[in-house]
């Protein structure tokens, strides 16, 4: 080695060494706090699980139809989700896809609770952008490998770790597009606006968000999409759900098991698209 | 007449630079210098304008000569980096351009409202809520607010179209929108920005027309910015004329045609059509400046051809053509009259220049008389008068 470059390798930077001692730090003096956070969440999702599970498969099958042609007005549609969904029922997947659903559902709903907000902010703070543009750029190309040993630590197995290395991929989806969504408004609305002496909160609320909301929407079916393209991540810590089994037909080289549930995957992302595009079809 | 809007040493500037900027506005900088000096854009420079209560007040300049830039300083839309910008409020006068922040939103919702000329609606809202748009920011209850909206949208005669959204609507159809929703707050002062540009020319006559007919009713303070120096002489009771940010002349329309400031005013006037802004006052000769003769004979035109006899109130007694007695008619009746040498054509001070002309050809080009309300001689207008008038010699 050149003596520039030995120089240089000399003395590493022990970034892997504070991150660890950062994380001990959080584990020995905050374990309560995610402690009960995790406890919390999987007693939430958990029951959630068990409520639906309750419910005969065709009903619920039923209900999710009836909920997608209330959304979009479209009995192809509702035809559509429920030969998808009783095919799942009919390849015996339908517990998983239960918890996948609440999974996904609750990811989703923790995001935009979460990304909504802060794109709002974000909106109107273009400095407060420039400094969040860098987290949201590692939040979403941080392989998720990576925290997903942290969040294990921290929160240890089931589906609360599972719920937030999801949320922690797809909330920048919906902070990015809300910000898009709000920074694009039009400057003639938002002067009509003004020129008629509307306070900060109703220009929000009559001339942003309404103008945004496409974007935001937008936002929203992106976010499912990410959502369940964590599955079989979250699978891997221990979240129930369609991950499972792909995990375990891996694990055994097992193709009909990873067939099957590869495809109840596909059924399942192609019936939340389609549900969750809001203001894009069926708006006149 | 009181001031409903006056602008005092207004002073706009976009960009950093602003302190500057100003300095270099007060050595007189123009708007090329004070870019390449500082990096700041000059909006406009040392306004001074005053807008009385029920007049049309038309700002006109090319595109970027600061016209827009001093309108929306009216509603803060623009902030003035110097000056101040008084609007009428009450009794009392307002600065805008220092109040606070509760006063500038009760101005904007009740004293100021404004056209835009992309109409600025919101698509989401049907017809009926976006004129009830102001009356909502301002808490009007909803009750009394779909009176109101009902009562506008008769007003332009959009009150089928109730609950249509803006986007089913023609562009005309989508600027009445615009109006009423300006209207239904009631404020006396309305901004008009371009809000005729985007249409096509038969439907923007069109909402001139229904401008000055609503105008005649409501009695609106309005300041209108156009690019179309047609459109103002037509509309506009002032005129006011800017160049790269500066005010260059402000008059009464027929001011700015007959004597234009300065050369660009001139460029601006030259294809307009005196026809449409002239009027008998503006291009006859005072009765003191005619020739006279004795017994109280007063010559019309510099041919000696026609000639009053005017008594000593000021009425005409007699009247005489190429030496023959002639009758005098007005010129109001020009169609009606058979083409006759023995007669004479008397005008009002505002009845039109063309009317005039036409009197002129229908009496053989004899000089036509004016009347004043009382039916004093107060003047003469002979061709060589139209002529330079139209020639602009």
């Amino acid at each position: 080695m050149d003596p520039v470059s030995q120089l240089i390798s000399s003395f590493k930077i022990p970034i892997g060494r504070w991150g660890k001692t950062f994380f001990d730090f959080l584990t020995t003096n905050f374990e309560w706090f995610f402690d009960s956070i995790a406890d919390g969440l999987t007693v939430v999702l958990d029951g959630l699980v068990d409520l639906l599970l309750l419910v005969p498969p065709v009903l619920l099958v039923a209900a999710i139809a009836g909920l997608a042609w209330y959304l979009q007005k479209s009995w192809k549609l509702a035809l559509a989700v429920a030969l998808g969904l009783l095919f799942i029922v009919n390849q015996d997947l339908w517990q998983e896809t239960v918890e996948t659903l609440v999974l996904v559902v609750g990811a989703a709903a923790a995001s935009m609770a979460i990304g909504v907000p802060i794109g709002i902010w974000a909106a109107h703070n273009e400095r407060g952008y420039r400094y969040l543009q860098p987290i949201l750029d590692l939040m979403q190309t941080m392989p998720t490998f990576v925290y997903l040993i942290p969040v294990l630590i921290l929160f240890g197995l089931g589906i609360a770790p599972g719920l937030i290395v999801t949320v922690i991929f797809a909330a920048p989806a919906p902070i990015r597009l809300t910000h898009l969504g709000i920074t694009s408004v039009p400057k003639p609305m938002i002067e009509a606006g003004e020129a008629f002496g509307a306070t900060k909160r109703q220009l929000l609320w009559k001339v942003e968000l309404p103008a945004a909301l496409p974007t935001i929407m937008a936002g929203l079916t992106q976010c499912i999409m990410l959502c369940l393209s964590m599955v079989v991540i979250a699978a891997l810590i221990g979240a129930n759900g369609l991950g499972k089994p792909v995990v375990r037909a891996l694990n055994s080289v097992n193709i009909p098991l990873g067939l099957e549930a590869g495809l109840a995957i596909v059924v399942l992302a192609i019936i939340l698209d389609r549900i969750s595009r809001i203001g894009t079809g069926a708006a006149k | 007449m009181s001031a409903a809007v006056d602008f005092k040493n207004v002073d706009i500037v976009f960009g950093a630079a602003r302190k500057e900027a100003l300095a270099l506005v007060d050595r007189g900088a123009t708007r090329q210098e004070i870019l390449e000096k500082t990096g700041a854009v000059l909006g406009c420079a040392g306004a001074n304008l005053t807008v009385n209560e029920g007049e049309i007040s038309v700002l006109m300049g090319l595109s970027g000569s600061g016209k827009s830039t001093l309108l929306r300083a009216v509603n803060l839309l623009n902030v003035p980096a110097r000056g101040n910008v008084m609007v009428k409020d009450g009794d009392r006068m307002i600065d805008v351009a220092a109040c606070d922040a509760a006063t500038l939103r009760h101005i904007r919702q009740t004293r100021v409202a404004m056209v835009f000329q992309q109409f600025g609606l919101l698509p989401w809202r049907t017809v009926a809520e976006n004129v009830g748009f102001g009356l909502e920011l301002s808490g009007v209850p909803e009750a009394e607010r779909k009176a109101r909206v009902e009562r506008q949208l008769k007003l332009v005669g959009l009150d089928q179209w109730a609950s249509k959204y803006a986007h089913e609507l023609s562009g005309g159809m989508q600027q009445r929108v615009g109006l009423a929703r300006a209207f239904a707050t009631e404020a006396p002062i309305l901004l008009m920005d371009e809000p005729f540009s985007a249409l096509d020319p038969l439907i923007r006559t069109k909402l001139q027309d229904e401008l000055l007919q609503l105008q005649a009713e409501l009695k609106k303070t309005i300041i209108f910015v156009s690019h179309d120096l047609e459109e103002a002489l037509k509309i506009g009771s002032h005129i006011t004329i800017m160049e790269g940010g500066r005010i260059v002349q402000t008059g009464a329309p027929e001011d700015i045609v007959l004597r234009p400031a300065n050369d660009y005013v001139r460029d601006f006037i030259a294809n307009v059509n005196p026809l449409s802004v002239l009027t008998a006052w503006n291009v006859m000769r005072d009765r003191r400046d005619l020739d006279h003769g004795e017994d109280g004979w007063v010559w019309l035109d510099r041919r000696k051809t026609t000639r009053f006899k005017i008594d000593e109130h000021g009425l005409v007694a007699a009247a005489e053509r190429d030496g023959k007695p002639a009758f005098w008619v007005s010129c109001a009746d020009v169609e009606a009259q058979p083409e006759e040498t023995t007669q004479v054509f008397w005008a009002n001070p505002g009845t039109s220049l063309k009317t005039v002309m036409l009197a002129m050809h229908r009496s053989q080009t004899a000089p036509v008389a004016l009347f004043d309300d009382r039916s004093r001689f107060v003047g003469a207008i002979g061709v060589r008068d139209v002529l330079s008038a139209v020639l602009r010699r």
